[in-house]
């Protein structure tokens, strides 16, 4: 500094102070800290970003990029990031950003769906989202496999994970009106619900899951039968209409009912997703177990009008299976139609009958064959009966009818070939057609005609009664009236000429009798007379007998009076 | 010729011309002295540096959150840029995207383009890289601007369920990265510039 010129150096110098220099190197801790902080920032917003799932739905309906959440208990776990439509455009993929308390919620068996309002024959849902916009609702899976891609449901799910129940499963030929959402009965009072409902692979049968609800999930037992409780069950029988449902609901949307088969010995209760056979009503459901079944077929050569598929089969009387097909065939050699009858029968709803019949067959080892061949021998033959005389419906009757012709039966046919008759009611219409016809010959015009005519002639013949015989009897009534008058008139007026006589007579006879009184009087005072005579003369001693010829003799002084007597 | 090749000082604080000493305090008003600002080129990167960092979360990080009724929007400054645009209201859109994301960047480029060339002790355009520093200066405030927004709007729009403005984690680091540009510009002597260019004729 001492180069520099001399007016400089009278400038002061800057003091001296004691300072540290460590303070400057601190300004290095300003990006230290702005590195930590962002490093915070990133690392706290990479790990409250959970995964992002991908889920396709078939519509993208109600959701927004951003805005629509996800919701597990409406506590929201996720945000739609992305849509976009898959590669074939048949699918909405919906890209979900989870959050990391939600990151869990993605199990390789988690199910989600999009919650829209829903107005349903069970209820109505969603109505929030009515305001709020739709949202993504999700069942979080029970297991430990995470997943990345998932297929949505389309409607939400009747039964979540974290609902306690057991689920079983179903089978059966016909799911009706069955569907995810139909209620379950236990004794009429919902158990549970249908989960879904589907068709086999092979699509032969339909699988239906169900869920019950804990703790009703211990009542359904091994022994449990489920039936198919949906519709109306309306039964005509002996005593009287029954209608009978399990609620108004199943009637709209179906449903299932379960109940022991024995509601004495239940059994233990069945594991979860034991399968069940789902049967198509109550009846069959709690009907004895059928076994196994037999296939006949029976051909009938008379009309099987009101025969109809599901027709039962009775065997003397027991219903023992169903109609389950009916053919029309024809036979080129005579010429007529004929119709073959399939049924299914099922031996061991005859109970202990077919027991005791094979055991005693076992001796001879044929089983169920020869015991027909027996019975066929016996008689056995298959008819059709009228079920019900108002609707025509027949069924099939296995009936021993005496006096049958002998036929061939092959007790090793499957199906067996069930010989026919024509049934009662059969013969009945036959005989009502042999006498309808004989009816029809029976010539009513001519009768007609003939009768009118006879019953024209006796018109005239009345008329001519009327207008001609009539008067003339009258007049003949008339005269006879008038004669009758007459003679009423001599007879009975005191002065008539007979009255007089007859006065005059019954006069005479008085006399008569008072002499004859006085004779008897006389007599008895004096019987001698009889002999003697009159005081003078003295009756003779034969006066017993000669009494009567005196008697007799008596009137002779009568004839005095007697010409009074004349008329 | 400068001060500094004369061996002359001047204080800050009281304009008291002294010789260079030494010392570093003003003998007359005991301020401190020193020939150009302390430690500069070190603390502007360090800013610089730290600006750069906290950028990023701050332009990707929501700074908004926006609730109508039940519809919950969340804008980073760039989406809320976006979202201007589409409502047609372009000339605020322009505003915000210049003064939010514009400046900012300028400022962070500026800066770190002079502290590259007093590195390389370039000589190159010394003029215009002086004028710039003066425009970076100048403009630095206007980057707050989003920061007042979001200040205003989270103060004013409160209506519970109807609408509703909270601030997002990005506003932090937006704020941060403006200050920190600020500081970086205070701190950085345009004289250095031309210290450097001397000093790569010199030779």
């Amino acid at each position: 500094m001492s180069d520099h010129p001399g007016g400089m150096d009278s400038l002061p110098t800057p003091e001296i102070r004691r300072r540290s220099r460590w303070s400057l190197s601190l300004i290095w801790l300003v990006p230290v800290i702005a590195a930590a902080a962002g490093l915070i920032l990133a690392v706290r917003t990479y790990l409250e970003a959970g995964p992002t799932i991908t889920i396709s739905f078939e519509t993208g309906e109600g959701l927004e990029a951003g805005k629509t959440e996800m919701r597990y208990k409406n506590v929201v776990v996720g945000t739609v990031k992305r849509i976009v439509l898959s590669e074939d455009h048949s699918k909405v993929l919906v890209k979900v950003a989870l959050e990391q308390e939600g990151a869990d919620v993605a199990m390789a068996d988690s199910r989600f769906w999009v919650e829209r309002p829903r107005f349903g024959l069970s209820g109505v849902s969603g109505i929030g989202t009515l305001i709020s916009g739709a949202y993504i609702g999700v069942d979080i899976g029970s297991s430990k496999e995470k997943k990345r891609n998932f297929t949505g449901l389309e409607k939400p799910p009747g039964v979540t994970h974290d609902m306690k129940g057991r689920r079983f499963v179903l089978h059966t030929a016909d799911s009706s009106s069955l569907a995810a959402g139909s209620p379950l009965y236990f004794r009429r009072i919902a158990v549970g619900e249908v989960v879904a409902s589907e068709l086999d692979a092979d699509g032969k049968d339909v699988t239906v899951q169900v869920f019950v609800d804990a703790p009703y999930d211990r009542f359904v037992t091994k022994n449990t039968h489920f039936w198919n409780a949906s519709g109306i069950d309306v039964a005509l029988n002996a005593s009287g209409l029954k209608v009978n449902t399990q609620s108004l609901a199943t009637v709209i949307a179906g449903g299932v009912a379960f109940q022991p088969l024995d509601d004495t010995d239940p059994g233990a209760s069945a594991d979860e997703n034991t399968e069940f056979h789902l049967y198509p009503d109550k009846g069959s459901a709690l009907a004895p177990p059928d076994g196994e079944s037999r296939r006949i077929t029976m051909r009938f050569t008379q009309p099987v009008r009101g025969l109809s598929v599901g027709a039962p089969v009775d065997f003397e009387g027991i219903t023992i299976g169903s109609v389950t097909s009916i053919l029309l065939n024809y036979d080129p050699t005579t010429q007529n139609f004929y119709t073959d009858v399939q049924a299914e029968i099922f031996p061991d709803r005859m109970g202990p009958a077919v027991k005791e019949m094979l055991a005693q067959d076992k001796k001879g080892g044929k089983g169920f064959g020869e015991m027909w061949r027996v019975s066929v021998e016996r008689g056995l033959r298959a008819e059709l009966s009228s079920a019900s005389l108002i609707t025509g419906q027949m069924y099939v009757g296995l009936d021993f009818i005496p006096h049958s012709k002998p036929v061939q039966f092959d007790p090793d046919g499957d199906p067996l070939v069930m010989p026919t008759a024509s049934g009662g009611m059969q013969q009945l219409q036959q005989q009502l057609q042999d006498i309808v016809s004989k009816l029809d010959q029976v010539p009513f015009d001519e009768l007609g005609r003939n009768l009118n005519s006879t019953l024209k002639s006796a018109s005239s013949l009345l008329h001519e009664l009327d207008t001609e015989v009539a008067p003339e009897a009258k007049k003949t009534l008339k005269s006879a009236e008038q004669a009758l008058d007459a003679l009423s008139a001599g007879v009975t007026s005191p002065d008539s000429p007979l009255q007089q006589n007859l006065g005059h007579t019954l006069k005479g006879l008085d006399n008569a009798a008072a002499s004859l009184r006085a004779l008897a009087n006389y007599l008895e005072q004096h019987p001698e007379s009889l002999l003697r005579g009159k005081s003078n003369q003295e009756p003779g001693a034969n006066s017993g007998t000669d009494a009567g010829a005196n008697a007799t003799v008596a009137p002779t002084p009568v004839p005095a009076a007697a010409p009074e007597n004349k008329p | 010729v400068t001060a500094t090749e004369l061996g002359l000082l001047g204080c800050h604080g009281c304009g008291l011309t002294l010789r260079r000493g030494p010392g570093s305090y003003c003998p007359r008003c005991g301020m401190t002295l020193h020939q150009r600002k302390p430690d500069s080129l070190r603390r502007s990167w360090a800013l610089v540096i730290a600006a750069v960092i906290l950028y990023l979360p701050a332009n990707l990080l929501p700074v908004m959150y926006t609730t109508e009724l039940f519809d919950t929007e969340s804008n980073t400054i760039l989406s809320g840029v976006e979202e201007l645009w589409k409502n047609g209201q372009w000339d605020l859109a322009v505003i915000v995207f210049v003064a939010s994301i514009c400046v900012p960047i300028l400022k962070l480029a500026v800066l770190a383009l002079l502290l590259f060339t007093i590195r390389a002790r370039s000589g190159w355009r010394l003029y215009e890289r002086a004028r710039l520093y003066r425009m970076v200066e100048f403009i630095g405030r206007w980057s707050m601007l989003d920061v007042f927004v979001v200040a205003l709007l989270l103060s004013l729009v409160q209506f519970d369920m109807l609408a509703n403005v909270r601030a997002g984690p990005g506003i932090v680091p937006f704020c941060a990265v403006v200050i920190l540009t600020m500081l970086a510009s205070k701190s950085f002597d345009p004289r250095l510039l031309w210290d450097a260019a001397a000093e790569e004729h010199k030779p």
